[in-house]
């Protein structure tokens, strides 16, 4: 797979580390009264889709950035990547 | 139909023309009182000992494809029970055990060979872990062995020895382990839970589950409706998939894992060799492939072939140990999906969901668990409680903090 890193252009995705889910940006709150039920589900439970699916990916071996990668899970297609830290900011993340 | 040497002779002197197919076709009922999803190793077992040994009747496999076509007709065939933790090893043992009486049971040639298995050491680290793992086993009624690298050249002079990245220090060896003709698992159990009343609906895809008033009441099919009084779902692999149907998030994710097969080759390798420091592991089938593999290729995938870096990883692996592969062509490859769950163990569990019992998370350590994860889920299926030897493999161990993590990698599915 070659995935297209929004700085550095098409680079191997061997050269990447993959965490999963890019839910896993959306850290729950720990003051919130479920949060025990809410950190059990961020940590352990995964939708694991066939179809598209957005996930992190680290830029081990390069730049060391966080990605989000759009991928296909049924043929490994790859539609869309951007940069961790702009997806987050866009949901509001401070960084 | 029962197999003799007899019959054999008997056959060959009247032209073959006696065999008849070993399992029926039939149409599904309106209701059954047990449908199990998925007909590979898992589910065909669980209807086996469903009939067999807790004496259930009106049970129904429903497999998407031909039975037996996915991950029990994908593995590299070995069977052991050389795990550490608790939670683990009576079950495995308890497998291994049911593989030993598995052809006398079913009647069927699995061609089990306990040839071996030889976990390679390394360092001392390596060394400290294999003997505590070792003394598990043996305090687990299991068998476990410590081998000298002399013992080790003795039966394997081909491996390297001498000047490899990782010299050979010693391994744990498990004699009772080995290999099993993976397909004649899937028809053994076919063959045996069909002359018991099962039916085996081939080519009948679950499109979704009905469920009302939380309780599950049948499955839609690619056939329409069948009614059930308990479902049991054993398609591990698509755990993911098919539980979406139930609006049911899993403690999974799916991974690819790829398998390679050499040209055959006169006999080299007389048991299952794992060179757990360099991502390898082979054995030789008795046509004469070897038989090998490493690690997953490490992102969620359902497309049931991997990627070239892995197996680039995998090949510089099997050269590091075992230079003579170099010599073999590599004939075929391929590869499987995994229920990768988050501490890398199974779950064998009723869900939140009256009637819906789910079987899945087997990593990829399914194909050994075949006999006792169909024993034990015909067992819960029967009861509504857990097979003691299984009972660790519930869903609330996470919430509980009851993880049973072999690696102790913790919640990152691509590192078990």
């Amino acid at each position: 797979m070659i995935i297209n890193h929004p700085l550095l252009g098409p680079r191997d995705s061997a050269e990447f580390i993959y965490l999963g889910d890019a839910k896993l940006i959306d850290r729950p709150n720990w003051q919130a009264p479920t949060a025990a039920k809410d950190f059990y589900e961020y940590a352990y439970l995964r939708d694991n889709p066939a179809g598209w699916h957005d996930e992190l990916w680290f830029h081990e071996a390069g730049d060391r950035s966080w990605l989000v990668v759009t991928r296909n899970t049924l043929t490994h297609e790859i539609s869309n990547v951007a940069l961790a830290r702009d997806v987050a900011r866009l949901r509001g993340r401070s960084k | 139909m029962r197999y003799s040497g007899f019959r054999v002779i008997k056959e060959a002197l009247m032209g073959h023309s006696g065999w008849k197919p070993i399992w029926r076709t039939p149409d599904p009922q309106g209701h059954y009182d047990y449908i199990i999803i998925g007909g590979g190793g898992h589910g065909l077992a669980t209807a086996y000992y469903l009939a067999k040994e807790f004496k259930q009747k009106r049970i129904a496999v429903l497999e998407k494809g031909w039975i037996g076509g996915g991950n029990v007709g994908r593995n590299t065939t070995i069977i052991r029970s050389n795990y550490l933790l608790d939670g683990n090893e009576p079950f495995y043992e308890f497998s291994l055990k049911l593989w030993e009486g598995l052809e006398q049971d079913f009647n069927y040639n699995a061609m089990v060979s306990q040839r071996g298995i030889l976990n390679l050491i390394h360092t001392d680290a390596q060394r400290d872990a294999f003997i505590r793992r070792g003394n598990a086993m043996i305090l687990n009624g299991s068998d476990a062995e410590m081998l000298t690298t002399a013992q080790i050249k003795k039966r394997y002079p081909f491996l390297n020895t001498n000047d490899a990245r990782f010299p050979i220090k010693g391994g744990l060896a498990q004699r009772r382990g080995g290999t099993v003709r993976h397909d004649a698992v899937a028809w053994g159990y076919a063959r045996g839970a069909d002359s018991r009343g099962v039916d085996i609906i081939q080519n009948c895809e679950v499109t979704g589950f009905r469920i009302e008033s939380g309780k599950c009441l049948g499955v839609e099919t690619s056939l329409g409706f069948i009614g059930a009084t308990k479902v049991g779902c054993a398609v591990a692999g698509s755990s993911g998939r098919l539980m979406s149907k139930a609006n049911m998030r899993l403690p999974i994710e799916s991974h690819v894992l790829q398998a390679f097969v050499s040209e055959g080759l006169k006999p080299i390798m007389p048991g299952v060799v794992t060179f757990g420091a360099g991502h390898f592991y082979c054995s030789q089938s008795d046509k004469g492939g070897l038989v090998f593999g490493g690690d997953i290729d490490g992102y969620n995938s359902y497309a049931q072939r991997g990627n070239l870096p892995v197996v680039e990883d995998v090949c510089e692996g099997g050269m590091a140990i075992f230079p003579a592969l170099g010599r073999a062509r590599i004939l075929r490859m391929w590869g499987g999906i995994m229920d990768m769950s988050m501490d890398g163990s199974p779950i064998i569990d009723k869900t939140h969901i009256d009637g819906l019992y789910f079987n899945g998370g087997w990593c990829y350590g399914g194909f050994k668990a075949t006999p006792a994860s169909g024993f034990c889920f015909a067992h819960l299926l029967t009861n509504d409680a857990p097979h003691p030897k299984a009972a660790a493999y519930r869903f609330n161990r996470f919430e509980k903090g009851l993880m049973i993590d072999e690696k102790g990698m913790g919640n990152q599915p691509n590192l078990h």
